[in-house]
Order: structure tokens, then C-alpha cells, then sequence
């Protein structure tokens, strides 16, 4: 049961060494980050009132608006004005006359949601017809893919239904569904390589099934069994994989760890003051990171127009200097091919990427919530039914013969089956060991928790029907 | 008859923790053998520098502590020496980079974080605790987090509020964390390098006003491979009559305290702790059932303190030995005001410690001609 831990020095260095290189070069305290000047910063220039300087921009030495004048003029200087600029430290500017705030965006003026499959299954032809898009719109994916793809958006749907059920008869404690969000966590997964380590949120468990990880380790994790990687110490849905590069759940938000290396992160929680840090250090340090948002509509009962007033999730990568992208997440060939090239914009050019995927909850938060207390039950259904990701891509695999009924129900009924044996054999497996609520506090077990392992030992004897008999002293 | 069957039955736990009474001494042993001053910055900035050149994995992250050699220059010329990809200037935000720096704990660096106050520690202390402490065992032993976060604590001089708050008892209490509060020069570099060399994560508490300071320290002190033990405490002055503990700062103040009570016949043990987690229960209560009397010393906030710790654990291992109540002196119950006279009233000096001895040890009037 030994997992190996990845290093990833070379990233984290070639991250940090990227970032101190590109830091150093305009250390030499040059207002301007980007342009090389060789002049100290704030040299004052012959007064010349009315002609404007070859470069076309003007240096001060203060910054008081009684410097400036270049308006004493009364020509027309709107055209001429966008060649005329400041340079502050961050850059040159150009400026204007006009007192405008730039408005935040309306409902008119959205950034767009990249798509391939239209709610039919049917890939979108571009109604322009020209050759590149057309050719961006074509999904660049194997038959073996997809079908994998699809094969492990059921397995997820079919999980996701015995596990809350098995919460609801009382034979797990907790559970959490991803109802709705199949093709996010599947075909991102598939969309990266195995080597990619991911940092999720905890719908994702998608990501986990794509690479392998079985029903029974799922299981036996929900179940807080020896065979647990966690050793029982969490709560159920909070997986975690070493071998397979899956980050353990963990209920807050640990963002800037995706700075350091090249990984994909999942996450829902936009408005912890990590995602800005986060944001900011991966723009500013350069690093190979995917940032994946999955906008779901809600956060437990607040709807998203109680988060935020921007334009969902997207505009905040631009406003972090990150290129983002705004895409469809229950087309699972939409997130397929955007999440392939998010990656390797970030493996190539070495900067951060954003993806926005919009989608819906389907399902409560997870079992200790009752959505129907704060969203209509019609809004529910509408998703559910009409734009369910698994019918939808499956209705594309079908159509392309790859696919059929038999096959569907074959492999949902051999699923439900394996699932039902995973929970009987995963429930009837033993506890973990008393000693494992001691060990890993600290890299040795100091003599205070031995002492109370003792402690525990001796009180349990003495008292066994205090006690579970399932739990191996 | 009742005593000897308490102190056989209170015996027992010491022993099963297997320190004999006469093994705490060696934690004692004084090596300051008087070669050469080295102030608490030059211990800390030696420290360092010496662990990043053995271990390549070691790096410093933090607010200045590069181009501008540390806000207190305690990472004076380590940027030049070991360049920009293991000492990393960081941009002001403390849940950013300490989220990084726990990232890369997991990825097999070794971080040293420094908040340039523990105040600022604030910010990240998400990071500290649940991505930083609890990791290893939530990962059921898969991540460990090898990482030290180190800085000024406690307070300043007319810093404020915001500036002066003491978090040794706030990352005491939590499982997983390693506490260490160093006082002198020897402290710094032993207990530095061990914090460096640990696989758990550590929390350093520094003290700005002991930067400048100046210890003499012995050659084996001096020596690349030197390392204190984490959780032993040290008997910096051996007495007999009252048992006074103290951390950082509050060391000196109470050696000072010790000299003016030995003046009036009162002979004072004045243990450094060294270590807030693990406290050395064993070296406190062995004192204390040598000399019978406790004044515990802090300069944080009393309620739930390091002092009501180690009140407890004298409580529960060596009540029958105590002569009096245990003495708690620890700053004042009111954030730190910024007025010179009313932060000196607000936090303890060495008067407070001398009368808390005294009231130990039921007396108020020297002992002229008691004896």
C-alpha cells in the first residue's frame, strides 16, 4: 500500500527560476516593466509646448497635473491622443479626455460559452463556413477516447445513485453527488495526462475514476475501512491518490500550491481570498498551471448572483493577466478539447490558463442538504432531463455507431453490480486499527499519544461494551 | 505514609515516560564555554545559510528577504550566495506564499517561510494549520510537510497593537505543529537547525527586541553540524527554593529576576523552555518537585496561556509536591497600547517576577534574620 510522493523540484524551480529571471531583468528599477529604457526613470525633457516628441510621449518628473501642458492648445486632440501616453511604473498608458468608468459587463455583452455539441448530440457546424473554424469546431478525439469518456460519465452517474442511496439507508455517513457535472471531471481528465497531478475541490471525483482508481478503493474510502488509504480519518468523498496524482480532498481551499507546479485545479470557491493570491502569483510567476472553474449556479443554497456581480468567473482570469475561456461544461467534447488546449498553452508557453465551465447542480450539495428549499423543483427536473451531459454526449456516440442501447444497459446493470458488491465487501471489512488515530500527528509518535493509546487500550478492556467490537485493538 | 504512597503513585507516570529525575540534566548542559559574542541575528542568519548549503531542498521565501537582506537582516547576504531560485522575495500577500511554500513542503522542499511579525502570520494561518499541521495525518502519512515558518512574535517597542501580539499558546495547541521559542544565541542556531532538519512542520518564534542582542557562545556552538534537541527544555540558573519558567524575551528578565531575588536569600531555578510544543513536562515537573514552588512567565495574554499549561501539568503530576499556588505572571488582558508608559505597565518586568517569587514563597520582607 506504499505510495510513491512525486517530486516535482524541476517544476516548482523551473517555475520560480522563470519568474525570478524575468524579475531580475527589470529590477534595475525602470518604471517600466516592459520596455527597456536606458534612461533613469523620471528624466525631465526640454519644455516644448506645443510640438509633440518624435517618440510621441512625454516623461515628468512629478507627477502634479501642473506639469502637464500639453493641452494648452485648442486643436482637436482626440486623434492625436492615443499616440500620446504616461509612463507610470507598469507600463505606458495612453490617455483620455473623456470621464469614462468603464461599465461592468450586461447581460448583453457576456463573454461567449465555447461549445461543440448542440443539445441534440449534434456537433455545431459554423454557420461562417470558413475553413478554420470549421476545423476548430471538429472534435479531435479517437472513437476510443469518447468511448471511454462516456463509459465513465455512466460509471460516475451509476455511482454517484448507489452511494446516496447507501448514505440514505443509513450505511454511510455522508455522500456528495456530481449530478449534472459528468463531463467535467471525466473528459478534463481525459483531456490531460496521467502524469498531470490534480488538485480538486470534491466533485470531481470523475478525474479519479478516468485514471483508474477502483469502486472498491471508492468504497472502501466512504467506508472508513483498514483498507482506507486515509486510514478512516476522513470523511467520506474525501479521496485522495498518490499513485494516480489526485490530491486528497480537502474541505478549504489550499490554492497556491498549483502555483509551484504544473497542475490542473478544480474549484468552486471564487471568492476565498486564496483564488485571488492564487491567481495573482501563478500570472506574475509564470507558472504551468490550469485553472478550472466549475460555475454550477450555486454554492450550497447562495445562487451566483449572490456571489458575485461580474461576469461570472472568466473576466476575473483576465483581470489577473491569465488567459481564460468561458466553455460549455456539459459538453463533454466542448471540455475536452478546451481543457487539451489549456494545457498545452501552459505546458508551451509557460503561463497560466483559466477555464470557466458553466454547468448546473443538478443534485443537492451533498446529503445533508435539501435543495428544494431554495430552488424550484421544475428548474431541477429541466436540467436533469433536458440538459443532462451523459445523454447528450451520448446521443453524439450513438449517432456515430459507436454506441447502443444493449451496451448502455449492459453496462449500467454490471455496474450497479459491481458497486452493490463493493459496498457489501467494503462494509463488512474491518476498521482501521486503534493505533492509526495516534500515528501521523507528527513523523514520529510522540510519548503523550502513545501514553493515551495505552490509556485507550486499557479502558477499553475494562470496559468492552462501551465500546464498538468492530474496531481492532 | 500518604505522601510516600502519592509520590510512589505520582513516580510512576515520570517513569513510564522513562525520564529519570537526574536524565534532565544533560538537557542543561551549558556550552557556552566562553569562545566568542555572536548576537541572536548572526546565530539566526549562520543557521540558515549553513542548512541551505547541506541540504539543496532547503529555500527562503518571505517579504523582503532578499534584495533588501531581510527586514531585521537576519537573511543578510544569502541572496547573493545562494541566488534567486532558493531565496524568494515575495509579493505581500502571507495566504499567497504560504500556500506556495506548503505546496512545495509537499512537493519535498524544504520551505523556511518568514513573516516579517506573527501578526502578519494572521493572514495564512489557514495555511499553517490545515494545509501546513494537520496534512500528514489527514493523508494518513502520505504528504509530509517539512516546512519551518519563522519570524519576529511577541512584543516590539511601541509597535501596537496589531504588532505585538505573543501566538506561542495559539500554535501550542494545535497537534502537529512543532513550537520552538529560542532566547539566546545558542538557542537560535541549535534550535534553528533542528527546526530545518525536521520532517514536521515548525513554527519559530523569534523575538526582535533579542535580534541585537549578544551571547558568548562555545566553539561546538559554532560547529556546522551543531543541533539542539526539539521538546528539551533548559535549566539556564539551578536553584532550590522556587522554579521560574520563561520563554524567549522573558528568559533574560527572568535571570534578572533570579539576581535580585538571590540577593535576598532566595534561591531561583529559572528553566528556558526552548520548546512550547512538546513542553518538557518532565524537566518542569522534576524542578518543581526539587524546589516546590512555580512562577510561570510569559509576555502573551493570560487566558489560556503557555503558564496555564504548564500550571496543569504540575497539577496532574506533581500536586502533592507543590508548597504553594502556582504564580501565573503574563502580559495584560487589553490589546498592547502604543504609549511607551502604558506598554511597559502592560506587559511583565522584572519587579512582577521578583514579587510573584516572593509570593511563592510566602514571604514580602527579606529574610534578614530569619536564618
Amino acid at each position: 500500500m506504499a505510495f510513491r510522493v512525486i517530486t516535482m523540484k524541476s517544476g516548482a524551480m523551473m517555475a520560480t527560476a522563470r519568474y525570478l529571471t524575468r524579475r531580475n531583468m527589470t529590477h534595475g528599477g525602470s518604471c517600466c516593466g516592459n520596455h527597456h529604457h536606458h534612461h533613469p526613470p523620471f528624466e525631465r525633457k526640454k519644455q516644448q509646448s506645443c510640438s509633440r516628441s518624435l517618440s510621441g510621449f512625454w516623461r515628468f518628473n512629478s507627477t502634479k497635473a501642473s506639469a502637464v501642458d500639453v493641452y494648452s492648445s485648442d486643436e482637436d486632440v482626440t486623434n492625436t491622443n492615443h499616440h500620446q501616453g504616461l509612463d507610470f511604473p507598469g507600463g505606458h498608458v495612453s490617455y483620455t479626455h473623456s470621464l469614462n468608468f468603464i461599465s461592468k459587463s450586461s447581460t448583453q455583452n457576456r463573454v461567449p460559452c465555447y461549445r461543440v455539441l448542440d443539445d441534440n448530440g449534434v456537433v455545431i457546424r459554423s454557420s461562417s463556413g470558413d475553413l478554420e473554424s470549421q476545423l476548430q469546431q471538429q472534435p479531435l478525439i479517437s472513437q476510443q477516447t469518447a468511448l471511454k469518456i462516456y463509459r465513465e460519465m455512466v460509471r460516475l452517474q451509476v455511482m454517484d445513485t448507489i452511494f446516496y442511496e447507501a448514505q440514505r439507508q443509513g450505511r454511510l455517513s455522508f455522500y456528495l453527488t456530481s449530478t449534472g457535472e459528468e463531463a467535467i471531471s471525466v473528459a478534463s481528465a481525459a483531456a490531460l495526462s496521467s502524469d498531470d497531478v490534480v488538485m480538486p475541490q470534491y466533485r470531481e471525483p470523475g478525474v479519479l475514476l478516468w485514471r483508474g482508481f477502483s469502486l472498491r478503493e471508492f468504497a472502501d474510502q466512504c467506508f472508513g475501512n483498514k483498507d482506507d488509504y486515509g486510514k478512516g480519518r476522513q470523511m467520506p468523498i474525501h479521496y485522495g491518490s498518490n499513485k494516480l496524482n489526485y490530491f486528497t480532498v480537502s474541505s478549504p481551499l489550499a490554492f497556491e500550491e498549483a502555483c509551484m507546479t504544473q497542475l490542473l485545479l478544480c474549484l468552486n470557491s471564487y471568492l476565498q481570498g486564496d483564488f485571488h493570491a492564487g491567481l495573482n502569483f501563478a500570472a506574475v510567476t509564470e507558472s504551468p498551471v490550469v485553472f478550472v472553474c466549475r460555475n454550477n449556479g450555486w454554492a450550497i443554497s447562495t445562487n451566483v448572483s449572490e456571489q458575485f456581480r461580474s461576469d461570472g468567473i472568466v473576466v476575473k482570469g483576465q483581470a489577473y493577466g491569465i488567459d481564460s475561456i468561458r466553455v460549455d461544461g456539459n459538453d463533454a467534447l466542448a471540455v475536452y478539447n478546451s481543457i487539451r488546449a489549456a494545457r498545452q498553452m501552459a505546458v508551451n508557453q509557460g503561463k497560466p490558463v483559466l477555464v470557466e465551465f458553466l454547468t448546473y447542480r443538478v443534485g443537492h450539495h451533498s446529503t445533508s442538504d435539501d435543495s428544494t428549499k431554495y430552488r424550484p423543483m421544475d428548474e431541477i427536473e429541466h436540467w436533469k432531463v433536458t440538459r443532462n451531459p451523459v445523454s447528450r454526449f451520448r446521443k453524439w456516440v450513438e449517432g456515430n455507431g459507436w454506441w447502443n442501447e444493449d451496451e448502455e444497459s449492459e453496462l449500467r446493470s454490471a455496474t450497479r453490480k459491481q458497486l452493490l458488491q463493493a459496498i457489501q465487501a467494503a462494509e463488512r471489512t474491518e476498521k482501521p486499527f486503534l493505533e492509526e488515530m495516534f500515528t501521523d500527528v507528527y513523523d514520529e509518535t510522540p510519548s503523550n499519544l502513545r501514553e493515551q493509546q495505552e490509556q485507550l487500550r486499557e479502558i477499553i478492556k475494562r470496559h468492552p461494551k462501551d465500546y464498538p467490537s468492530d474496531i481492532p485493538v | 505514609m500518604f505522601r510516600i504512597l502519592t509520590q510512589r503513585v505520582l513516580g510512576q507516570s515520570l517513569l513510564q515516560q522513562g525520564i529519570r529525575p537526574g536524565a534532565v540534566a544533560s538537557a542543561s548542559r551549558c556550552f557556552a564555554s566562553a569562545a566568542k559574542d555572536l548576537t541572536v541575528r548572526e546565530a539566526l542568519n549562520s543557521a540558515l545559510n549553513e542548512e541551505m548549503s547541506a541540504d539543496p531542498r532547503v529555500l527562503l521565501m518571505g517579504e523582503e528577504v532578499g534584495e533588501y537582506q531581510g527586514a531585521y537582516k537576519i537573511t543578510k547576504g544569502l541572496l547573493d550566495k545562494y541566488g534567486p531560485d532558493r531565496v524568494l522575495d515575495t509579493p505581500i500577500t502571507e495566504a499567497g506564499f504560504t500556500g506556495i511554500a506548503v505546496g512545495a513542503a509537499y512537493h519535498g522542499l524544504r520551505p523556511v517561510v518568514e513573516f516579517m511579525t506573527f501578526n502578519f502570520a494572521m493572514q495564512a494561518i489557514d495555511h499553517i494549520i490545515n494545509s501546513a499541521a494537520k496534512t500528514y495525518y489527514m493523508s494518513a502519512g502520505q504528504i509530509s510537510v517539512p516546512i519551518v515558518f519563522r519570524g519576529p512574535n511577541g512584543a516590539a517597542a511601541g509597535v501596537g497593537a496589531q504588532h505585538s501580539q505573543c501566538y506561542a499558546s495559539w500554535y501550542a495547541s494545535c497537534p502537529g505543529l512543532k513550537v520552538l521559542a529560542p532566547y539566546s544565541s545558542e538557542d537560535a542556531r541549535g534550535l534553528l537547525k533542528a527546526a530545518i532538519r525536521d520532517p514536521d512542520p515548525v513554527v519559530f518564534l523569534e523575538n526582535e527586541l533579542l535580534y541585537g542582542e549578544a551571547f558568548p557562545v562555545s566553539a561546538e556552538v559554532l560547529d556546522s553540524n551543531f543541533a539542539l534537541p526539539i521538546g528539551k527544555a533548559k535549566i539556564e540558573r539551578e536553584g532550590k527554593d522556587v522554579t521560574i519558567t520563561a520563554f524567549s524575551k522573558m528568559v533574560g528578565f527572568a535571570l534578572k529576576a533570579a539576581e535580585i531575588l538571590d540577593k535576598e536569600g532566595i534561591s531561583a531555578e529559572v528553566i528556558n523552555l526552548r520548546s512550547i510544543r512538546p513542553l518538557d513536562r518532565a524537566a518542569i515537573n522534576a524542578s518543581v518537585r526539587k524546589t516546590n514552588r512555580l512562577v510561570t512567565v510569559e509576555e502573551g495574554f493570560p487566558q489560556h496561556g503557555v503558564g496555564a499549561e504548564i500550571c496543569t501539568s504540575v497539577v496532574e503530576e506533581s500536586f502533592g509536591y507543590l508548597d504553594a499556588p502556582v504564580e501565573r505572571i503574563a502580559g495584560a488582558d487589553v490589546p498592547m497600547p502604543y504609549a511607551a508608559n502604558l506598554e511597559r505597565l502592560a506587559l511583565p518586568q522584572v519587579e512582577d517576577i521578583v514579587r510573584a517569587a516572593k509570593r511563592a514563597c510566602y514571604r514580602s520582607v527579606p529574610m534578614a534574620a530569619a536564618v
